[in-house]
């Protein structure tokens, strides 16, 4: 599975370049990757179908036991099978579609990269892997959404996709951390052998809210189905792909692998049975008053979703077997009407308003007979398979009858979009200025295959019933189960309300320009959906974010200083406080009336340097300062160090001095109330600072090593000044860094005298 | 004794020193420094491969045995951030040859930029408190040289605020070295931690912490500490931001993630509590800020701090495993960071902007650069596998093992910022088309253009190889996170009388 997986990502790579080589069979070189995995897959069948899953498994990271490791089971098969077989009618489609298009190889490498990472989804049996490939689908749906680079509408769109389904990845993210850490093991196929362990465990339901909302946001659940009828943007051949067939199943399909593990609580149905049926209605009713082609297709695609998710909330075995029966059977009519919808547009040079099309039939015959054959299956005509798949649902729906009332109406409105996509455009009169020709070949072949899979799969039903359908459904529900697929399973309940449903679906159609017309007048109700609430959130993040910014970034250097300083005290003074207080008056060496009279000294001193109007007297009194600390060394029996600081403080006033003789006088001082500000600020600090010196002076310091440098300092060193022997010696590495500050402070005002910016440059 | 360890700070002097002599011939000192920086990553590479079975590295400049002299103490946390600095030299060497103005490399750039990369790597291999502070002081006046060479007027305006912030930093730091050594009477690190350990004075080192956590929060830009950072990193030329962005803050994490795992862990539920809530503050604030933005290289330079965030939560987490993901981290956003403003930096060479309303079309005009970007801003935002969704859902993994919620939820947000403000770049610089046409301004021949972006693809490979092969750089990680969870052993090999 890795090297095909492989394969198909190396193609992705390849594209551009196949694309300059030989850009008229970029498809067909392309699509012999994805085809080498339905094949596989197609071998594949008969040993997955009797319960032997096909594993495979490579270290990755082994810190964080994550394994490169693959599952193929019923359900992935299932899946599997879809994505490659879809991806590679898709990518011979994308070479009509992109013809003569500058960037038909990055469209291909973005498409096939994302069938890669789909597979990879639904094939990884890890959790981490499967989250990865999850996020590379966010990925390049973004890419892809926002191909058309040069419409703002096309980067907005595919901006909102990525924040809304990563959004919903984050939450994933954190709900399979917390799964593995409550299963112990990362594996998929372990943990749904857990589902009672994970069941009685006190983080069950955070799990389970987390990995729902992932999975929601992925497939367009309510509130979160806002963002797929906005995606439309995409080029069709991506809208075919992603957004009616692969992607926006990826939700339903971790939450059907997850069943096992997850879903034999009353939480589980209660959460996915309300949502779901709210998806379904919803997006079937919006569907209603839509005018877009691929605008009726997507809103019917988000109700599908909202079908499967409310069928396998449900969780019975048998509508368990109705959901894998209907995604089989929503994905081939769905990408056909889209691939179709796409010819259209594409021939009829851009028309998208089902209103302005009609009468084709002529112009593009074999689009029309594949139209028919999707647009019924849609709407569940018999002998169609999706008339299979809904007589399958009606019948597991048995003991539901409110969810089998939703049922018709979102039937019914299947119907109408089906006849809507798959009849008007083809029917009727050709509007005058309307031009159209048939689809090339290689866009042809994905209508045709799709089209009669609606049809022929109503034919052979029991072996696909055998083949593709039990083994999923044996995955979902984790224990044996047959499932027997009947085109004609007598007259009973669930046919008369089929035909209820297709009557009332009829009926809807006739009605369809009244329908139009109210949607039109209730599109006011929009400002209230989530899609408003979308912008308003995020315009609100924005707001936040630049009210933030300019608060805090004043760009006056002295709140900065402020700030920085008050943190330092808070900070000190709450470890002061929760150390208890300071309390160690108690062991201080008595103070000699000398000691006394320096320190008076330095801090009137001090008062002076700050008081001073004058910069030179500033001056002077700093270097008080600092003599009077050479002073208290002597005191203190270190001459080597007063005479130090002698040196360093009578240069350092001297070269004050020097310098800010240039200066001119200070000229506007604070005002009151700022200076009142300061000087608490400074004083908090000074306070702070002595009291931790204070504090700092109560330990007893076992025997610092200053006692080595004066036992050793003229024995070893051969230096009677300890302090130049540290200095040069002890720590000669500390000077040299000085003396190299000291270099490139030199080289630094050099440069900064000499080097003055151009004019133009420095006039700003 | 070997002189292994001296040679990340005597090679950048030497290359520096011969630049000086070779003041006004630019095309020597191009070639010294590259040389140099080739130098200095081949000596961080062997280091990296003596060190990588978990042997610290130990030298006592002068022979002065330690706690007395100054000794540098190269473990594996140490010895990859030595290997960073070399990648990044060369990358940035070699694009600030193509790249920057005749005038500043006139005047000293050269010279500069191997200081400070000395400077970098004393502060990383030392084992010396006060030591630290001299490479502290040499990279900030290093750093401050280079911000202010050119004397434009926003570059001044900046220099200043960084300059006066920093010696804040700087006065915190060594009056927390004061303290220290009146309560230890060493500045040795090793001989600190033993200390430490041995007598309980608890209460007190706490509040000495907190100086430090304050000195070296400012040089790593946490909350409320960074304005510095946004105030001064949009002004240079793009090479001396790429620079910084890769190395300065870096030091400051560094020097915090050792400082409170080797001295100051004895009360971690107060101390790492704090640096986690700031940590959580500096990520949000960083990307808010970030969000705010519509210069390229302001959304990027105000976007460092929330990446330190990222960084100091591994440490406020304090387990192996968060720690793991901060030296991932760590090493992930140097790469990427760097490799983010050469891209801008390139827009600006090709288009005389920065300004994300200006810019428009690059999508379709420069494929490869495109393709570069996307890649790392794509691994900032942390999509798999690129060497940050590794990064980041390693902090998350932990986060949640320990069961810290709060600090989950935040990293979980800011990522999706992080998403958008990449996106914004994205879609406003290279998907939309360009307001008015800007014509290129440096139409380089294709091989010239190859050339020039050579550096940035290097970086682009290293970021996608560290996602590919993370296992082994997980190995290495979580190595170097027990080796700082477990400081027993670089505390005997330093004292132990190697």
């Amino acid at each position: 599975m890795l090297t095909l997986l492989s394969i198909i990502f190396i193609a992705a790579l390849l594209a551009p370049f196949v694309h300059r080589l030989c850009p008229k069979y970029t498809g067909a070189i392309l699509v012999t990757a994805p085809i080498a995995m339905v094949i596989w897959l197609l071998k594949k069948i008969p040993e997955v179908g009797h319960g032997h899953p096909v594993t495979e498994s490579f270290q990755w990271v082994e810190k964080l036991d994550l394994e490169l490791a693959f599952h193929l089971d019923g359900l992935s098969l299932l899946f599997a099978l879809l994505i490659s077989g879809i991806g590679s009618l898709i990518v011979l489609y994308t070479q009509g579609y992109f013809k003569g298009h500058p960037q038909q190889g990055r469209f291909m490498m973005y498409i096939i990269a994302f069938m890669a990472s789909m597979l990879g989804v639904v094939l990884a049996d890890h959790l981490l892997l499967v989250f990865i490939f999850w996020e590379l689908t966010s990925f390049t749906s973004y890419l892809l959404i926002g191909f058309n680079h040069n419409s703002p509408d096309a980067r907005n769109a595919a901006l909102q996709a990525m924040l809304v389904t990563v959004l919903g990845g984050l939450f994933l993210m954190a709900g399979i951390i917390m799964l593995a850490g409550a299963a112990d093991t990362w594996r998929l196929s372990e943990i749904i052998q857990r589902g009672d362990v994970l069941l009685a465990h006190k983080n069950y339901l955070p799990i389970l809210i987390l990995v729902c909302i992932g999975a929601f946001t992925k497939s367009a659940q309510f509130p979160f189905h806002f963002w797929l009828p906005n995606a439309m943007q995409a080029p069709t051949p991506a809208s075919a792909y992603l957004h009616s067939s692969t992607m926006v199943k990826a939700g339903v399909y971790l939450l059907a692998r997850l069943h096992p593990a997850l879903g034999s609580s009353e939480e589980w149905t209660l959460i996915l049975t309300t949502i779901g049926t709210i998806t379904f209605l919803l997006g079937a009713i919006m569907a209603l008053g839509q005018k877009v082609l691929k605008r009726l297709l997507a809103y019917t695609t988000v109700s599908a979703l909202g079908a499967m998710i409310m069928l396998l909330g449900v969780g019975t075995s048998y509508t368990i077997k109705a959901m894998a029966t209907f995604i089989l059977a929503h994905a081939f009519y769905k990408a056909a009407l889209f691939l179709i919808a796409g010819g259209i547009t594409h021939e009829t040079g851009g028309e998208t308003s089902v209103d302005k099309l009609g009468g084709l039939r002529k112009a593009m015959p074999i689009s029309f007979a594949c139209a028919i054959l999707a647009g019924l299956s849609m709407g569940g005509f018999p002998p169609f398979f999706g008339f299979v798949a809904k007589e399958t649902w009606l019948h597991a729906l048995d003991h539901y009858p409110l969810l089998v009332g939703a049922t018709v109406i979102g039937g019914a409105a299947y119907v109408l979009v089906g006849f809507a996509v798959g009849f008007k455009p083809f029917l009727g009169k050709m509007p005058a200025e309307l031009h159209a020709h048939e689809i090339p070949l290689s866009m042809r072949f994905g209508p045709i295959v799709l089209g009669l899979c609606c049809l022929a799969f109503s034919f052979f039903t029991g072996s696909i019933g055998h083949n593709l359908v039990q083994p999923a459904a044996t995955a979902i529900v984790a224990k044996e189960l047959e499932v027997h697929l009947h085109l004609w399973a007598g007259f009973n309940k669930a046919f008369v309300i089929s035909l209820i449903t297709l009557m009332i679906g009829i009926g809807l159609y006739c009605s369809r320009s009244f329908l139009v017309a109210t949607a039109g007048r209730l599109g006011v109700l929009v400002k209230f959906g989530p899609d408003a609430a979308y912008q308003f959130l995020l315009n609100g993040v924005l707001k936040f974010a630049a009210w933030h910014t300019r608060v805090l970034q004043t760009g006056i250097l002295r709140d900065y200083i402020r700030v920085t300083v008050l943190t330092t005290v808070a900070l000190v003074g709450a470890a002061l406080v929760r150390a208890g207080g300071f309390q160690r008056w108690e062991n201080l060496a008595p103070v000699s009336i000398r000691i006394a009279l320096v320190a008076i000294l330095m801090i009137s001193a001090t008062f002076a340097t700050v008081h001073s109007k004058s910069r030179l007297r500033s001056i002077l009194s700093m270097g008080v300062v600092g003599f009077c600390m050479a002073i208290l060394f002597t005191f203190f029996g270190a001459p080597d160090l007063a005479m130090t600081q002698l040196v360093i403080e009578t240069l350092t006033v001297i070269l004050l001095v020097l310098a800010f003789h240039h200066f001119p006088p200070f000229r506007h001082g604070s005002k009151k109330r700022t200076r009142a500000t300061d000087i608490i600020i400074a004083a908090s600090v000074g306070i702070t600072i002595s009291l931790l010196v204070l504090a700092a002076l109560h330990v007893q310091t076992p025997t610092p090593v200053s006692d080595f440098y004066l036992e050793h300092s003229y024995k070893e060193a051969h230096g009677r000044n300890v302090v130049n022997v540290i200095l040069v010696d002890f720590r000669a590495l500390d000077t040299l860094g000085e003396i190299t500050v000291l270099t490139i402070a030199a080289l630094g005002a050099y440069a900064l005298m000499k080097l003055k910016p151009k004019k133009e440059e420095g006039g700003e | 004794m070997t002189l292994l360890p001296s040679l990340p700070i005597t090679i950048p002097l030497a290359g520096a020193v011969l630049c000086m002599l070779f003041r006004r011939n630019i095309r020597a000192q191009k070639g010294i420094a590259l040389f140099t920086s080739f130098l200095i990553l081949l000596t961080s590479l062997t280091i990296f491969a003596s060190t990588k079975d978990g042997t610290i590295a130990v030298m006592n400049v002068g022979d002065w045995p330690a706690p007395f002299g100054i000794t540098l103490a190269i473990d594996m946390l140490s010895s990859v951030m030595l290997l960073l600095v070399g990648l990044l030299a060369v990358g940035v060497s070699a694009y600030a040859c193509f790249d920057l103005d005749e005038p500043r490399m006139k005047f000293g750039f050269f010279p500069l930029m191997l200081i400070l990369l000395m400077g970098v790597n004393g502060a990383f291999v030392t084992g010396d408190l006060f030591n630290l502070y001299v490479w502290f002081e040499v990279l900030l006046t290093a750093s401050f040289i280079l911000l202010a060479l050119g004397g434009e007027r926003a570059q001044l305006a900046g220099s200043i605020k960084y300059v006066t912030l920093n010696l804040l930093s700087s006065a915190l730091f060594l009056a927390g070295i004061g303290i220290l050594y009146g309560m230890a009477g060493t500045l040795n690190l090793a001989d600190l931690a033993h200390l430490v350990k041995d007598g309980a004075r608890g209460d007190l080192l706490t509040m000495v912490a907190i100086m430090f956590m304050m000195a070296f929060g400012i040089k790593a830009g946490m909350f409320p500490l960074y304005f510095w950072l946004p105030a001064s990193y949009p002004t240079p030329p793009a090479a001396v931001t790429a620079l910084f962005s890769g190395l300065l803050t870096k030091v400051g994490a560094y020097s915090m993630i050792r400082m409170f795992t080797l001295v100051f862990d004895s009360d971690p539920e107060f101390l790492h509590g704090l640096i986690l809530v700031g940590a959580g503050l500096t990520m949000l604030s960083g990307v808010l800020a970030a969000t705010a933005q519509y210069e390229m290289r302001k959304i990027l330079a105000v976007h460092i701090v929330s990446q330190i965030g990222y960084i100091l939560m591994g440490l406020g987490l304090f387990t192996e495993l968060a720690l793991t993901g901060s030296i991932i981290y760590l090493a992930h956003v140097i790469i990427v960071k760097t490799n983010l403003f050469l891209v801008a930096g390139a827009v600006n060479r090709l288009k005389g902007t920065y300004d994300l309303k200006k810019l428009g079309g690059l999508y379709s005009e420069r494929p490869g650069l495109s393709l570069l970007f996307i890649i790392s801003a794509m691994s900032l935002a942390g999509v798999p596998p690129l060497s940050g969704f590794f990064a980041k859902i390693t902090l998350i993994i932990a986060g949640i093992q320990i069961e810290s919620w709060a600090i989950v939820v935040v990293a979980l947000g800011v990522s999706l910022l992080t998403l958008y403000s990449m996106t914004k770049i994205w879609a406003y610089v290279f998907w939309k088309p360009a307001p008015e046409p800007l014509p290129d301004l440096d139409p380089m021949p294709k091989g010239q253009w190859f050339v020039f972006l050579l550096p940035m693809v290097g970086y682009t490979v290293i970021s996608i190889a560290i996602g590919v092969f993370a296992g082994p750089v997980f190995d290495y990680a979580s190595e170097a996170a027990a080796q700082l969870m477990n400081p027993q052993a670089y505390i005997d090999a330093v004292l132990g009388g190697v």
